[in-house]
């Protein structure tokens, strides 16, 4: 084999190899991406019960309840708009009422269905996502001060 | 006056690293002796200077001296004494000073022990080590000063996240940060080379052991984390794709091809080129995932910093090391010639394979973790890319690979033949063949890239046995001459052997636990019994306690297979009483078959019941042990005596005793 069909081998493969990547990345990133919604761009939107979605803003005070069989409902809000949520399962450590949180799941008929809530590791740490969120909603005054002081 | 004296200390490093980074790479280019000999003691004394910064830290860490900032924010005198020590660095700035020591400790490594290194070359080196430096420094003194003081002082801090406060974690960041920082070795002789235009077989001899060494950290690093996770967190998993994650991983699989291709270079003389683009791109992962990790741009509890001019400085410095190392390389890089001519089919070719692989799969990550930051700069709403996504690319991506893994040992250099090779590896083929047949029968409806996995783990396990035992004559010569083969072994070629049999073993604890972990959340009250996974798990009831600084409650669970009980894991919650902060501490027996794992979570009504998460996680400790044994491969390889100072020489001497 000469140098250059030599090198052309090479080049084949890796034109292989990431054309299969970029195949792979997309068809991946159609089923796999996940949109994050605050409440009030949930109530905007409205997604079907089929889109599976992230919301996040912070759990309202005194919203959180337990049904019984291992369920927690609460409230999110970006203090402009709310939705309720439904959870089952243990909570994260950080999950308080008061704090930002983000969860994963569905909308189904006006309520939430998560099946995944994160309440990032930080007691002084608010999500950014979470953040902008009440910032979108005209709230952001003494948040500020939580945010000068992560850790 | 520690922190002032600590604080000077580092202003004076950064003088040091200008002198550094200009004085020596002007001599280089001139030819000036006594100008190139300035890098040595720049280079000594850049070191001890961070040296006492980070001593004078550590002094007031522990003192508990609130009134440094830094101090308030990550300490408390509560605070055992190991998590004092590990306060220094489980923060912003305490980081980025354990980031320029390990720098500046690696310089100062190459000034001593650089002796057979050409002079100009050794001082390009060090002025490029010196530069990454002075990049380090400005950030630290302009946005990030550690010895930052506070008046009036508070009585106590705020203590260190619990979650951080586990001595899996008081040491991952400075392995992480070995690895890291490792990779800078590689980047500056990079630039080096490039700077001369010219590459050689001793450069790669001086890279390579970097590299390693690096690559070790690396791997430890990241394992420490995914073992800490996989217990503190109490999620059951241990990798979750998440960003900072990704940011470790990405160096990791660059700096893994950059070991494969440093090796061509070595011993063929070519893909030269290539070698120091890797090089380039290892370290510039590595940086960006320093600060990806710490800029606060993603969620998560890495990230300490918020502030914007922190975020802006840390982009220039980005676009100046990447943009401008890829630009000298796009200006240079043409002029690095290979000798070397080699056949697709050969061992340069089936490292070359691995290269391309591994970049391919590091690019994925790459575009899988910046997607949701480009869509968001650009206005496109916010996204998350999850696991679901990096599991659909990540793994097919690498399974060409793994299967080409067990057969590239076997091909000559410069050309060869797949077919002897194949002939050999028959019996770990068919051994594959019914591992992955076994694993479908007990698991028809289980996920088909789990059996894959399984069966490419037996594959490459057995492969790596064969190759050892092709190497040593078994079954041809007798057994005492292959055994005396066997301990002659070059520790470098032991050094392949481990590290692809742990990367086998870690593959068949991944596939386990990634496919066929079993879940089960419910309430449970006293006396409850939930089967998960072949076993009974009984609840015995939760009790109220007492830790140094935290209380508890400890949930007891008997488990039981087949009416023999197996163990009694205590599950507890704990509530640290500084920040008030609930950690949970799972109950974990492990077997080699797989972990038992429980959690417990809130009460739930008033008697005495409790939400509870029961996993059976099969084959999980095959990963911590894989890791184990590529890490201390790794370390193996890098004593044999070729890289060590001065060995070529001896080696030589070693090679003409033997053919005499």
């Amino acid at each position: 084999m000469k140098r250059k069909h030599k090198r052309l081998t090479f080049v084949m493969i890796a034109l292989l190899l990431l054309g299969t990547a970029a195949a792979l990345i997309l068809t991946a990133f159609e089923d796999n991406i996940v949109f994050f919604y605050s409440p009030t761009e949930l109530a905007e939107k409205n997604p079907g019960p089929a889109q599976r979605l992230r919301i996040g803003g912070l759990v309202e005070d005194g919203s959180v309840e337990k049904p019984g069989g291992g369920v927690v409902a609460f409230t999110i809000t970006d203090t402009a708009k709310t939705i309720d949520v439904r959870f089952k399962g243990i909570l994260p450590d950080l999950f308080r009422e008061g704090q930002g949180v983000v969860a994963e799941g569905h909308l189904r008929g006006g309520v939430f269905q998560a099946d995944e809530v994160l309440a990032k590791h930080d007691e002084n740490y608010m999500p950014p996502e979470v953040a902008e969120a009440i910032k979108k909603s005209g709230q952001w005054k003494k948040m500020g001060d939580a945010q000068e002081n992560p850790k | 006056m520690t922190a002032e004296l600590g604080h000077f200390a580092l202003i004076l490093a950064l003088f040091m690293a200008i002198a550094q980074a200009t004085i020596p790479l002007i001599g280089a280019e001139r030819g000036n002796a006594a100008w190139i000999a300035v890098a040595r003691p720049t280079a000594i004394l850049q070191f001890l200077l961070v040296v006492l910064a980070f001593a004078c830290l550590t002094h007031v860490y522990l003192t508990s001296d609130f009134t440094v900032l830094n101090v308030i924010k990550n300490s408390h005198t509560d605070k055992p004494l190991l998590y004092k020590i590990s306060g220094v660095w489980g923060n912003h700035e305490g980081s980025l000073l354990l980031w320029v020591l390990i720098l500046s400790l690696f310089g100062a490594a190459v000034a001593v022990f650089g002796g057979n290194l050409p002079p100009a070359l050794k001082a390009r080196v060090l002025s490029v080590q010196a530069m990454i430096a002075v990049g380090f420094y400005l950030f630290m003194l302009l946005t990030s000063n550690p010895f930052e003081r506070v008046f009036p002082p508070p009585m106590n801090g705020q203590g260190l996240n619990p979650l951080l406060q586990d001595p899996g974690l008081a040491f991952h960041p400075p392995m992480l940060y070995l690895g890291y920082v490792g990779f800078s070795m590689a980047f500056s002789f990079a630039i080096a080379a490039l700077i001369e235009g010219r590459v050689d077989a001793a450069w790669a001899r001086w890279v390579r052991p970097w590299t390693l060494a690096a690559w070790c950290f690396l791997t430890a690093g990241i394992g420490l984390g995914s073992w800490w996770a996989y217990y503190e967190l109490g999620w059951g998993g241990w990798w979750y794709w998440d960003p900072v994650e990704n940011a470790s991983f990405m160096p990791w699989l660059a700096g893994t091809a950059l070991l494969h291709s440093a090796t061509v270079v070595e011993k063929r003389d070519t893909l030269k080129g290539w070698t120091v683009l890797l090089a380039i791109i290892t370290f510039s992962l590595s940086l960006l995932g320093t600060f990806l990790v710490r800029s606060g741009v993603l969620t998560s509890v890495h990230a300490f910093a918020t502030d914007p001019a922190r975020g802006v400085f840390i982009l220039a410095l980005l676009i100046v090391v990447i943009g401008g190392s890829l630009a000298l390389f796009a200006w240079r890089g043409p002029k690095l010639t290979s000798t070397g001519l080699f056949q697709p089919v050969s061992r340069e070719g089936a490292l070359l394979f691995n290269n391309l692989v591994m970049t391919t799969a590091a690019a994925a990550v790459l575009l899988g973790t910046l997607y949701p930051l480009l869509l968001d700069a650009l206005g496109g709403g916010k996204v998350s890319v999850g696991p679901p996504f990096f599991n659909a690319v990540f793994i097919p991506i690498m399974i060409p690979m793994i299967a080409a893994m067990a057969v590239g040992p076997f091909l000559n250099w410069k050309r060869s033949d797949v077919l002897p090779a194949l002939l050999r590896l028959r019996l770990a083929f068919g051994a594959a063949l019914i591992a992955g047949g076994l694993a479908y029968t007990a698991y028809m409806d289980g996920p088909v890239l789990g059996i894959i996995a399984l069966a490419l783990a037996v594959w490459l396990g057995l492969g790596a046995l064969t190759e050892l035992a092709t190497r040593v004559r078994l079954f041809q010569e007798p057994l005492a001459d292959s055994l005396s083969r066997l301990f002659r072994l070059p520790r470098a070629s032991w050094g392949m052997t481990l590290g692809h049999f742990g990367l086998a073993v870690a593959i068949a604890g991944m596939a386990g636990a990634g496919a066929w972990t079993v879940e089960s959340i419910q309430v449970m009250k006293p006396g409850d019994k939930v089967a998960v996974g072949g076993y009974e798990f009984v609840f015995d009831g939760a009790e109220k306690g007492k830790g140094p600084n935290y209380s508890l409650v400890s949930g007891r669970f008997s488990v039981s297979r087949g009416g023999d009980t197996v163990v009694v894991l205590e599950a507890e919650k704990r509530v640290y009483n500084v920040s008030q902060q609930p950690t949970t501490e799972a109950g974990i027996h492990t077997t080699w078959r797989g972990d038992l794992y429980a959690v417990i979570g809130d009460p739930e009504g008033n008697a005495g019941a409790y939400v509870t998460r029961l996993y059976f996680n099969p084959l999980v400790v095959w990963m911590w042990v894989g890791i184990l044994v590529m890490v201390f491969g790794g370390a193996l390889s890098l004593t044999d005596r070729r890289h060590r100072v001065g060995a070529p020489h001896r080696r030589r001497a070693a090679a003409a005793a033997a053919e005499a």
